[in-house]
């Protein structure tokens, strides 16, 4: 019986701040794992170090603003033009070389590019937990009634649907976007076919880690520690929600992150008891995903022809 | 070529492995030297209480650099604030740099994780801001410079009830047994003042965790007097800060592990107002050793000490003293004189430790003022 108290004594205000939560929440997954999933769309690989590119977007912002008091809006495009930068040169190093080799290699090397950057992180910055800077334009709360919103809270979705948009018009309309696709479809062919598979990925490289730039500033807006391993939980989870979306899809990915973010708020608003285990709900839905549809939700069914 | 190659490579590694062996032999048994182990965590989540700590450990060793005639060497090691890292590292301190006293940690979890090692090596522990009874309790080999948490919990209980509090929701860092470990002793001393029904809630996170909204949103439907918070200094104040933001204003109360500077710089304004209970502050600061710590401590480091660095200056002291008492640089001769240290002068008082090898000791309650810690009121131990 005490087990549903949470759930009958819920107010309506109360209901519906844990929706706003959620929703904020779940569009910051949205926007990390949209670059998870863009990068094993094309390169069928899963960037480890993604979580971990956020992390350094953070650091960036960080020494932009409070180091070199640099104004925000100058510091935040700089933040994205030096994440991009980084993830093109990780690819160019970690993964480039290893592009004929089997699938795992590529993999392994990902996790060690995210060992290296934690690491240099942890030795560049100290393991002290840092403030990411205060953008009062953006931290500011808004009341609507008696539901409390951090403006950035408002900001977060909508820049996470134009990025969703931005993206689809590139990947679907742009003669990029169809290089792309074609190396995502066969990278052999489209080598031939005389398609510069070097340009394409660290295009899409750039732009990966472009979002996750975004999605770190986000990130750093809306909580404010910063440490060298911030990008762990996020990276996994984020991963997850690729994964159930469907990896490789981009819409599936922005899916997967709304379901784990409010899915995340909302056990905990319900059952509070259960409140020390919110993480568990995202590896619990991993589980049952790939038990039942392991493509995901929007993914496509793959079957092997022989 | 490639043959060559490999039994080069070989060589230079046999080689390099032999250096390695031979050197820690050699200058182990240096008689003129003592050595005492430093076990804190520099890196990770904890990286910022620890270094305080070590802070503290290195004054008192510049201060007090010799006892019974030999230099003491501090031998530091980082506990990376792992549980499973910890009980390693301890190992390491005991077995391969051979130190005769060890000094840590801050964090009671990573206390206890090398609690065994200690133990069946019969070399003294000197805990120094772990405040968890089971750091003691059934240890002989382990102390402590501070106070014990179901003396903080009480103290922070009669200062939420002495300051109109009826109803209060607990939020613990269930990873952590410090935090566990006060919110429980806090709950008991509260329940014990204001009836069984006082405590509305208590709500679970875990190390690391960013987004506290879905607890806070249930906690703030509640409308709880006060907040009891004990956890880790980020976490702790990234929590107050959303607590805020959502529109709760009631104030907040932790312990000892606030007292750090991340703790005001991560939660600016928001955490203006909080109070938690710690083991020292210049205010009370009388013997002579706290102000030899204090002037040294603002010639070196600049700006306030914390208590975390007071009481790791103690737990050097506590390890000098119990060496000097013995007169012998044997482990097991060393720790019996600590476990009869009586009225020893440090930085936050006189020390006397009890059967478990706790100090008897009064607690600071320190607030946030404008932007740094201010001290409001000392309770001390009937």
């Amino acid at each position: 019986m005490e087990f549903f108290q949470g759930l009958l004594n819920m107010s309506g205000a109360s209901f519906a701040q844990h929706m706003v939560n959620g929703i904020s929440l779940g569009s910051l997954y949205a926007l990390i794992a949209i670059g998870y999933t863009m990068v094993y769309g094309i390169l069928l690989m899963i960037n480890f170090a993604h979580g971990d590119i956020v992390m350094m977007a953070c650091y960036f912002a960080y020494f932009g603003i409070t180091i070199f008091h640099v104004p925000w809006y100058f510091t935040f495009i700089g933040v994205i033009v030096a994440t991009a930068l980084l993830g093109a040169v990780i690819e160019r190093m970690a993964y480039r070389p290893l592009r004929d080799a089997p699938k795992n290699s590529v993999l392994i090397s990902a996790i060690g590019a995210s060992f290296l950057l934690e690491n240099l992180a942890n030795y560049l910055f100290s393991g002290r937990p840092m403030s990411f800077p205060d953008i009062p334009l953006l931290s500011q709360n808004i009341a609507v009634g008696s539901i409390k919103i951090q403006a950035i809270s408002l900001v977060i979705p909508v820049i996470t649907v134009i990025s969703l948009l931005v993206l689809l018009h590139i990947v679907n309309h742009t003669k990029t976007g169809m290089a792309m696709r074609a190396v995502s479809k066969d990278y052999e062919i489209a080598r031939v076919m005389g398609i510069n598979i070097d340009n394409i990925i660290s295009m899409t490289f750039i732009i990966g880690s472009a979002l996750a730039a975004i999605g770190a500033i986000m990130w750093g807006i809306r909580y404010p520690g910063i440490t060298p391993y911030l990008g762990v939980m996020p990276g996994l989870k984020c991963f997850i929600a690729a994964v159930i979306g469907g990896i490789g899809n981009i819409k599936g990915a922005v899916l997967g992150g709304f379901i784990l973010g409010l899915g995340e708020i909302l056990i905990v608003a319900f059952f509070p008891e259960l409140s020390g285990y919110r993480d568990a709900f995202a590896f619990i839905v991993l589980i049952i995903i790939l038990f039942y549809r392991p493509t995901g939700i929007l993914g496509e069914r793959t079957t092997e022809k022989v | 070529m490639k043959k060559l190659m490999s039994v080069l490579l070989v060589s230079a590694l046999a080689v390099g492995v032999l250096t390695g062996c031979g050197g820690t032999k050699k200058d182990a048994e240096k008689s003129d030297v003592i050595k005492i182990g430093v076990f804190l965590p520099l890196t990770g989540d904890n990286a910022a209480g620890g270094e305080l700590e070590l802070r503290g450990i290195k004054l008192a060793n510049k201060l007090h650099p010799e006892v019974l005639g030999k230099k003491v060497e501090l031998v530091i090691a980082d506990n990376k604030s792992d549980k499973a890292e910890a009980a390693s590292v301890a190992a390491r301190l005991i077995e391969r740099d051979k130190v005769k006293v060890i000094l840590g940690s801050y964090g009671s979890s990573l206390s206890m994780a090398a609690g065994n090692i200690v133990k069946t090596s019969k070399v003294p522990a000197i805990g120094t801001s772990c405040t968890n009874p089971q750091v003691t309790a059934n240890n002989d080999y382990y102390f402590r410079a501070c106070f014990i948490d179901p003396f903080q919990g009480t103290v922070m209980a009669n200062y939420a009830f002495k300051n109109g509090a009826r109803k209060v929701a607990i939020i613990q860092e269930v990873s952590n047994d410090y935090a566990v470990g006060l919110a429980k002793f806090f709950k008991d001393a509260f329940i014990k003042l204001a009836g069984p029904d006082s405590v509305i809630e208590v709500a679970n996170y875990q190390t690391g965790d960013k987004d506290f909204s879905a607890i806070l949103t249930n906690i703030k439907a509640m409308n709880p007097d006060a907040i009891f918070a004990p956890g880790n200094f980020t976490e702790s104040a990234l929590l107050i800060k959303q607590a805020r933001q959502l529109g709760i204003t009631a104030p907040f109360l932790g312990g000892d592990t606030w007292e750090t500077q991340e703790f005001i710089s991560v939660g600016g304004a928001d955490v203006e107002g909080v109070a938690f209970s710690t083991a020292f502050d210049r205010e009370k600061a009388t013997t002579a050793e706290a102000k030899k710590f204090l002037d040294e401590y603002v010639k070196e480091y600049k700006g306030e000490p914390s208590a975390l660095s007071a009481l790791a200056y103690d737990a050097y002291l506590i390890a000098i003293d119990g060496i000097k008492r013995a007169n012998s640089t044997d482990s097991v001769k060393i720790r019996d004189a600590i476990a009869t240290t009586k009225d020893m002068e440090g930085v936050t008082g006189k020390t006397t430790l009890d059967k478990n090898g706790d100090p008897i000791k009064g607690a600071v309650i320190k607030t946030v003022k404008d932007g740094k810690f201010k001290y409001i009121d000392f309770v001390d131990v009937k």
